[in-house]
């Protein structure tokens, strides 16, 4: 499906998260890079050497979840925007999760938004809590949403600025 | 008459990146663009690239010409706004500088670095006003900051169509549908979640049959494909487009390695007629060397890598020596790293038919 329609199914994203002790231990960063394609910057942007990729720049990305504190400094370094960062006990019955944005407007700190899925749908109104525009990023912000617990690894944008992109 | 060591024909990528090589090895570089800033397609490529991180990868395209060769380098000119019109078997090579200035230059070596053009879709209606290629929404969104259209219908998901598709909706514009003749999404599946998450729907087997409008497009028909690539009757569907967007390949233009004599060959992997060449790009003939989607088309990534390439190949032959022979080794294992995973088949098996043709130093 994902090949057809670019929207990860459940059984591909599930099988990138960490183990469930794991993702209740602290942030974490999910790597939604499915296909091998020649591309490594993720390598360096991690600070604590948690990502491996070695030689080969087409292999996948290997994220090592003992080191991954889920800091986010690698979110902007994809330039497939493919990387999130998961927080599953933000605050009681909330998560956070981070997502990488380039879309004007770029919502404040403390906005209501409304957040979509990995398909456009939207899934729930999500509450801005942080917005990094580090110079390091490039341009590309990067937004926290604290959102309903059981969306956390559902929601993966927020919506375009009020623009109909349907049919 | 410019006498000039080395001669490269485009500032893309792979003419900046031959450019900037052998201007550090010591050889006089003269490099002309017909554009008014060099850059090729780069200056449009808003977002951050794929690679190696040595190359340029999580850079802005926009960012990387004046990374890649400054006008003040040592050893370069660059004339811009300055096309070549002719390339003769004596060795000669006229420009046109504007609308006035005629001249002619001789080379000791020359690097075709003249990228590719868009292909074309037959299709009743294509002639109506907001039917364009991907590479002109480009130029007038991410150069001049005009908007092509109201609402737009992308025809062909492979990198191209993805990535204007996701600045498409950066610029604001909705983005109706994508429709893809192949049964899977050619381009990098992470580009296509990009835009999947913006809400666009991805529609592979499907075609764009018709463009519709008086004057101008208003709508477009689009239909459902079976596995023959014939499209389903029933299954057409009128979308309210004011734009059409084309990004259905590229071809290398090889006009003027033609009329110089390089032997090509037609390389449907590399999209169309490419010039046969060795591992050093050099062509079938002794002076003449390619680099870049002329050589067959590519990316960005790989197009810097063998302007690199060449840059030194031809330097090395007008006596650059051991430091250039290091350069060449070093971009050979870059360019079979970059095209070693799976997505470079495609590529590989295309430019093996092309290095038979031409001798190895």
């Amino acid at each position: 499906m994902l090949k057809m329609t670019g929207i990860a199914q459940r059984a591909d994203w599930q099988a990138k998260l960490p183990s469930q002790e794991r993702r209740q231990a602290g942030p974490y960063a999910v790597f939604e890079c499915y296909q091998e394609i020649p591309c490594n910057p993720c390598e360096r942007a991690c600070p604590r050497g948690a990502v491996s990729i070695g030689e080969d720049i087409n292999h996948i990305p290997q994220i090592d979840y003992d080191i991954c504190n889920g800091c986010g400094l690698c979110v902007a370094r994809c330039p497939g925007l493919a990387i999130f960062v998961v927080d599953e006990n933000h605050a009681p019955g909330y998560g956070k999760v981070l997502i990488p944005w380039e879309y004007l407007p770029v919502p404040e700190n403390g906005q209501e938004v409304v957040a979509v899925g990995r398909d456009g749908q939207e899934l729930c109104s999500a509450k801005v809590v942080e917005v990094r525009r580090a110079k390091g990023q490039d341009r590309t912000i990067v937004l926290g949403l604290q959102v309903p617990v059981e969306h956390v690894n559902m929601v993966r944008g927020i919506k375009l600025g009020g623009e109909d992109n349907g049919r | 008459m410019v006498n000039i060591d080395l001669l490269i024909v485009g500032g893309g990528p792979a003419g900046l990146a031959a450019a900037s090589t052998a201007a550090a090895l010591g050889i006089q570089v003269l490099l002309v663009d017909e554009g008014l800033n060099p850059g090729g397609q780069l200056v449009k490529q808003t977002h951050k690239f794929f690679g190696s991180g040595e190359h340029y990868a999580g850079t802005r395209g926009i960012d990387i010409p004046q990374q890649l060769c400054r006008g003040d380098q040592e050893n370069i000119t660059i004339m811009a706004d300055t096309t070549v019109l002719g390339c003769y078997e004596d060795g000669v090579i006229t420009a046109l500088t504007g609308e006035e200035k005629y001249f002619k230059i001789k080379p000791q070596r020359v690097i075709f670095a003249t990228g590719a053009s868009e292909k074309f879709l037959s299709f009743p209606g294509n002639d109506l006003p907001g039917v364009y290629g991907a590479g002109a929404v480009q130029t007038l969104m991410n150069q001049y900051g005009v908007l092509p259209g109201k609402r737009v219908l992308m025809v062909g998901a492979g990198n191209i169509g993805i990535i204007v598709s996701y600045q498409l909706l950066q610029a604001g514009i909705p983005v109706a549908a994508v429709v893809e003749a192949a049964p899977e999404i050619g381009g990098y599946l992470v580009h296509a979640s990009k835009i999947a998450r913006a809400g666009v729907p991805i529609l592979t087997r499907h075609t764009i049959l018709s463009a519709q409008g008086d004057e101008a497009v208003e709508s477009a028909v689009i239909a459902k494909l079976d596995e023959n690539w014939q499209s389903i009757p029933g299954s057409e569907e009128t979308i309210d487009v004011d734009t059409v967007c084309l990004a259905v390949g590229l071809s290398p233009v090889v006009d003027l390695l033609r009329q110089v004599g390089c032997k090509t060959k037609y390389v449907p992997q590399l999209g169309g007629d490419a010039p046969l060449r060795n591992q050093h790009l050099k062509t079938s003939l002794d002076w003449v060397y390619v680099a870049g989607d002329v050589a067959g088309v590519e990316e960005a990534s790989a197009a810097m890598v063998e302007g690199r390439l060449a840059g030194a190949a031809a330097s090395a032959e007008l006596g650059a020596g051991a430091e250039a022979q290091e350069i060449i080794a070093q971009c050979q294992a870059s360019l079979d790293s970059l095209r070693g995973g799976p997505v470079g088949e495609k590529i590989r098996s295309g430019i093996t038919q092309l290095e038979g043709g031409v001798a190895n130093a």
